[in-house]
């Protein structure tokens, strides 16, 4: 046991208790913590460890969260089931774009906005498609059971988000100890020279944009049922994809924890200081807020804050060199295999 | 199909995709010498239009002639942001130079929205509602305006770049950094220079787009789409390829609204990007990198 181990242990087990003592509205902050938390960390996988930027992934959300509401209302299929049907969806999506783009080994520029096309082509299809609500929307109706993944209050809903982001804190951390994940690294840090030495990056791509996209679109399912209501452009739009980028570009681009830390500082930043300004009448101004707060960040901290975190934590919890370099213990795991 | 129709969307989309080539202008020039995109690009030119839109309702200042006002306007926003925040994440890893720039985006388009609201707001230009009869296709007088002096900055923009000692500057430094460097240009003032007359072409073409649509703060995100693929449609960098990508797109989005809803125009853009993307990723006229 590390004592980082023990760290997140105590985090953890606070964070578990938290229900017991809080407010509805505070855990409503929460359960958007966890919920960016978890889409920041699936876009990780793909951005952070590949390096190839999608600014599309609103997307996935859209495509699970669409789906499984459609199975649930059409069909009555169980959300639970129907989010995996909108995962495979959102996969095969995936692989089409990244087939696209990775074959030609469209880099940067070209691949971002290959994403953007995808998701607003898909975001203006939807808005005219009757079945799906078009313009106007789907409402779901209120039918709590756990079947429907609907709850009433938010404590479920708690400790749903936060499972899905434990869950993605474990893949991320399963993906860089991994062998695919120790390649996805060298594809980002130089693409031709990984090919050179023998890595596949077109597979290794595909496999970090399916995955990617996978996560993503469970959060979609989780979406619908939270919120209620779908919308083309609140789940196809760009605004979601660029929510969804800031907080791990923020927290640490390509770090485990980064994305998480990301979203526990800037969720409840945007959610408190959205509700504060809009009632003052001054609607936009946490936006504005926000967007300096990203260009200050980039600019003076480009590592991300998890890094400063790490080096100003490192006499308590004795990280040593572990955290810098990925962890020796993943190189031991690569002389094994 | 009506021809007389075909031939009046013919018209419309060419009028429409000069200022698409000249908004499309300003960002392949920016991704020309400093090599980034700028994805504020549509929200500069919303700024430009509000600008535009001020002197018109304050002072009765025609769009037309406050467009030097506006560019230059739109030229110093331009230029502070490259000197600011852009001239110090040129060297960065790609995800990092893509964020601060959304994010000036999302800046600008919130401070228009808490300046002036979100409302619609369509001025009465002089000349907003008179046409011209062409056979039997009628053009609106604002809009042939509007390409005749978007087609004249386009190439006023050629030549200075061809012709004045700053233009050829600029070339120098969009083709060889170091080398530009070596033989004396003080290149990170190229570059702030660059980037500001990236964004006022885009200004510019704000005040011609004004008495065409209703103004409001959210409109810069689909103009920063639609110019990034007429830039890839052009090649990235090439500026005679904006002019042709802007035109092309132009008038494939006018043409579609014969077959399909005015609101999926934009699908078939996308479509076309991909397309593009597939085959010809370099642009129709091949672009720099």
């Amino acid at each position: 046991m590390t004592r980082l181990t023990i760290l997140l242990a105590v985090v953890l087990s606070i964070l578990l208790l938290v229900p017991l003592f809080l407010e509805k509205y505070v855990l409503g902050i929460f359960i958007m913590i966890f919920f960016y938390a978890y889409l920041g960390q699936s876009w990780n996988i793909l951005t952070g460890y590949t390096g190839h930027i999608s600014l599309g992934h609103a997307l996935y959300v859209g495509v699970g969260a669409y789906t499984s509401t459609y199975l649930a209302q059409n069909y009555g299929l169980s959300p639970w089931i129907g989010m995996l049907v909108g995962g495979v969806f959102a996969v095969i999506i995936a692989l089409f774009l990244g087939y696209l783009g990775f074959r030609f080994g469209l880099r940067g520029v070209y691949f971002v906005i290959l994403t953007i096309a995808f998701a607003e082509i898909t975001r203006l299809i939807v808005s005219h498609v009757e079945a799906l609500g078009s313009f106007s929307g789907i409402f779901l109706d209120f039918n709590p059971s756990f079947w429907n993944f609907q709850f009433r209050g938010n404590v479920p809903y708690y400790y749903i988000a936060l499972g899905f982001m434990v869950f993605s804190i474990i893949v991320v951390r399963i993906l860089e100890g991994s062998r695919a994940g120790r390649f996805m690294v060298a594809i980002r840090e130089d693409e031709e020279a990984a090919q050179a030495l023998g890595v596949n990056a077109f597979k290794y791509n595909m496999i970090a944009i399916a995955l990617s996209a996978f996560m993503t679109s469970l959060a979609g399912t989780f979406y619908a049922n939270y919120i209620f209501y779908l919308h083309p452009d609140t789940l196809f739009g760009m605004a979601l994809s660029i929510e969804l980028i800031l907080r791990p570009i923020i927290g640490g681009l390509g770090t485990i924890l980064g994305p998480v830390l990301g979203s526990f500082i800037l969720t409840p930043l945007s959610e408190i200081s959205r509700a504060y300004f809009t009632k003052g009448g001054f609607e936009g101004l946490h936006l504005i807020l926000y967007g300096i707060i990203a260009v200050l960040v980039v600019l003076f901290m480009p590592k991300g804050i998890i890094y400063y975190v790490k080096r100003w934590l490192n006499p308590v919890l004795r990280l040593d060199n572990r955290t810098y370099v990925y962890s020796e213990k993943g190189s031991e795991a690569e002389a094994e295999s | 199909m009506d021809s007389t129709l075909a031939l009046q969307l013919l018209i419309q989309g060419i009028l429409l995709g000069g200022l698409y080539g000249l908004i499309a202008l300003g960002l392949s020039l920016i991704f020309g010498v400093m090599g980034v995109i700028n994805f504020a690009h549509g929200q500069m030119m919303v700024i430009g239009m509000y600008i535009s839109y001020w002197i018109f309702a304050l002072l009765g200042v025609e769009p037309y002639l406050s467009l030097v006002i506006v560019s230059a306007a739109i030229f110093v926003l331009g230029y502070v942001i490259q000197s600011s925040v852009v001239n110090r994440i040129l060297d960065y890893p790609e995800a990092m130079q893509v964020l601060p720039l959304v994010a000036i985006g999302i800046i600008l388009e919130n401070t228009a929205l808490l300046l002036w609201g979100p409302d619609h707001r369509s001025p009465h230009t002089a000349f907003s509602l008179d046409t011209i009869w062409l056979g039997e296709a009628m053009i609106d007088v604002s809009r042939l305006i509007a390409f005749s002096m978007a087609i004249i900055i386009t190439f006023a923009i050629f030549i200075f770049l061809r012709k004045s000692n700053m233009g050829k500057c600029i070339r120098a430094a969009a083709d060889n950094r170091m080398a530009a460097t070596l033989v004396g240009i003080n290149v990170s003032r190229i570059n702030n220079f660059s980037f500001g007359l990236g964004a006022a072409t885009t200004g510019a073409a704000g005040a011609l787009l004004l008495p065409l649509m209703p103004l409001s703060p959210n409109l810069g995100h689909d103009f920063t789409l639609t110019a990034f693929i007429v830039v890839i449609l052009g090649g990235m960098g090439n500026l005679v390829g904006a002019l042709v990508g802007g035109l092309i797109l132009g008038v494939a989005e006018s043409m579609s609204t014969l077959f399909l809803p005015s609101t999926l125009k934009q699908v078939v853009s996308f479509g076309i990007l991909i397309v593009i993307m597939l085959f010809r990723p370099q642009g129709l006229l091949g672009g720099k990198k």
